[in-house]
């Protein structure tokens, strides 16, 4: 899996180590082994394989976690900047459980084509 | 609970049917008051289980002809818009008060695939109306949600019919459930399961305990050859427009008739595309971790540059002719950059982009691809008026 990294130093995945009790929720619902447990607390072991589904924010029930969630896909941000709605959402529904594309976490988050302020 | 294998019943034999002794709640009145239960004539439901709740209906891990069809459907992308089950509360094989509780999509592929791992096992299997879309993209949307989960646990009356407080989630429902929010608001403590259904039973024997394995989502060569043929229908889709044009676009020009030269030049445009169609659709999902770079545009590009290059040698340009000289560099423009556009659009099908990366990816590979592929359209044109 070591070619199954995307960009380095992208992604907004921030951990409050204060907050986090060492619960392991995050370790739990993390698809790519991002964090690891060091001692009683949770540590970011691989950062730049964390692809922003936002698992993790979202089961951390001390809010130690937060993430711009989004779903990484060109064709879902192409089609709502052609403001395609429907169309968005039919490059999810072939990939069974593959794909993790979404027209409104894109419309949502997407930075592409509006710059981040 | 009595299993009933008997063919799918209605509405009215129900009501003529003995009263059920031991429950000690639930008329019918109060089962309609309520979001009712999944329909016993879908296809693929084998009989009926009387619950507390109602009749259920009951299903098998074997998968029949017409699941299987109906999943090879979807991947060619035919009907997989509406590929979807009824939501509510199922019953697989003979489950009981003890029984888990898995929750799924009602993507009817999710659905199938689960049962399908599960030979042999008797449980209840909950699909949340995700609106026919798979766990995972549907919990990214927020559709596999904390609310719809609550509320479906709630309307198929799951509480009556267990008496246990526990459910089982697949771990790439982890997007939209906050698992102690629904603890919190249903009672029903969650268990995130494995990521692969074909995991579950060896998760179950283990009490409920998956391996850092089952926690990792893969993007194995299988996994990124089954999404080849949607790749290509919807690369397709374009190209019925794209083609018949790059043919007629063929026959200007040239010192031969129209016809002649659409025959000639058109055919090996539409030829070319078809190559760049091929590279982005097909080589790139195979050989993505193979490939040099790390955004899918590189990848692609690469790919599209072997192909242009291969293309112009097949075709034995004259390179001392200026006209065929500027036609091999206007494929050299447009093949890479139409297979770079496709692999940039895989992004979406993968397991491990983030928006962020995909947003910086895009920032220098969608105006560099339509860039250069709009000059390389313009220079073709122009070598065909030139000849």
């Amino acid at each position: 899996m070591n070619n199954m990294i995307y960009l380095r130093n992208v992604v907004t995945l921030k951990l409050n180590g204060e907050k986090c009790t060492g619960c392991g929720m995050c370790l739990e619902v993390c698809p790519h082994e991002v964090f690891k447990m060091n001692g009683k607390r949770i540590a970011v072991r691989n950062r730049d394989a964390c692809m922003e589904c936002g698992a993790c924010s979202r089961n951390c029930p001390f809010e130690a976690l937060s993430v711009q969630a989004g779903v990484g896909c060109a064709a879902a941000v192409i089609n709502t900047m052609l403001g395609r709605k429907d169309a968005a959402a039919s490059c999810c529904l072939n990939k069974a459980e593959a794909s993790p594309c979404s027209n409104k976490e894109v419309t949502r988050n997407s930075a592409f084509w509006r710059p981040k302020t | 609970m009595n299993n009933n294998d008997n063919p799918p019943r209605h509405g009215d034999e129900m009501k003529i049917l003995p009263p059920s002794i031991d429950s000690a709640c639930c008329l019918p009145a109060q089962n309609e008051a309520q979001v009712s239960p999944p329909s016993l004539s879908q296809s693929f439901v084998i009989g009926s289980v009387s619950t507390p709740a109602g009749r259920l209906p009951q299903v098998s891990s074997q998968l029949r002809r017409h699941d299987y069809w109906g999943a090879v459907k979807a991947r060619w992308g035919v009907g997989r818009m509406d590929y979807a089950i009824d939501p509510g509360l199922y019953a697989l094989g003979n489950p009981d008060s003890n029984s888990p509780v898995l929750a799924t999509a009602n993507y009817k592929m999710s659905f199938d695939e689960l049962r399908k791992s599960l030979p042999g096992k008797n449980l209840w299997i909950l699909a949340l109306d995700t609106k026919g879309i798979n766990v995972w993209c549907a919990a990214g949307k927020g559709t596999f949600g904390t609310d719809e989960l609550v509320s479906r646990i709630e309307s198929s009356g799951l509480e009556k019919i267990v008496s246990h407080r526990s459910l089982i989630l697949p771990q790439l429902a982890g997007p939209g459930v906050a698992a102690h929010m629904v603890k919190k608001l249903s009672g029903f403590g969650i268990r995130y399961g494995p990521i692969k259904a074909a995991d579950i039973p060896a998760y179950m024997d283990a009490g409920f305990k998956a391996t850092p394995e089952m926690r990792l989502k893969t993007f194995t060569l299988r996994e990124r050859a089954t999404l080849i043929p949607v790749e290509l229908v919807e690369a397709f889709k374009p190209s019925l427009i794209i083609l018949p044009l790059l043919f007629l676009i063929g026959g200007i020009g040239g010192p031969s008739g129209f016809w002649a030269n659409a025959l000639n030049h058109g055919s090996f445009a539409v030829l070319a595309f078809l190559a760049a169609v091929l590279g982005g659709a097909v080589i790139h999902p195979l050989l993505l971790p193979y490939l040099p770079g790390r955004a899918f545009s590189t990848k692609g590009l690469l790919i599209g540059m072997i192909i242009a290059f291969f293309l112009i040698y097949m075709r034995g340009y004259d390179f001392l002719i200026w006209p065929e000289r500027i036609e091999a560099l206007a494929w050299l423009l447009i093949v890479p950059a139409f297979t770079a556009y496709l692999a940039m659009n895989f992004t979406g099908c993968s397991t491990y982009t983030s928006l962020s990366g995909v947003n910086k990816e895009m920032r220098w590979a969608l105006p560099l691809e339509v860039g250069t592929g709009v000059c390389g359209l313009v220079i073709w044109i122009a070598s065909r008026l030139m000849a």
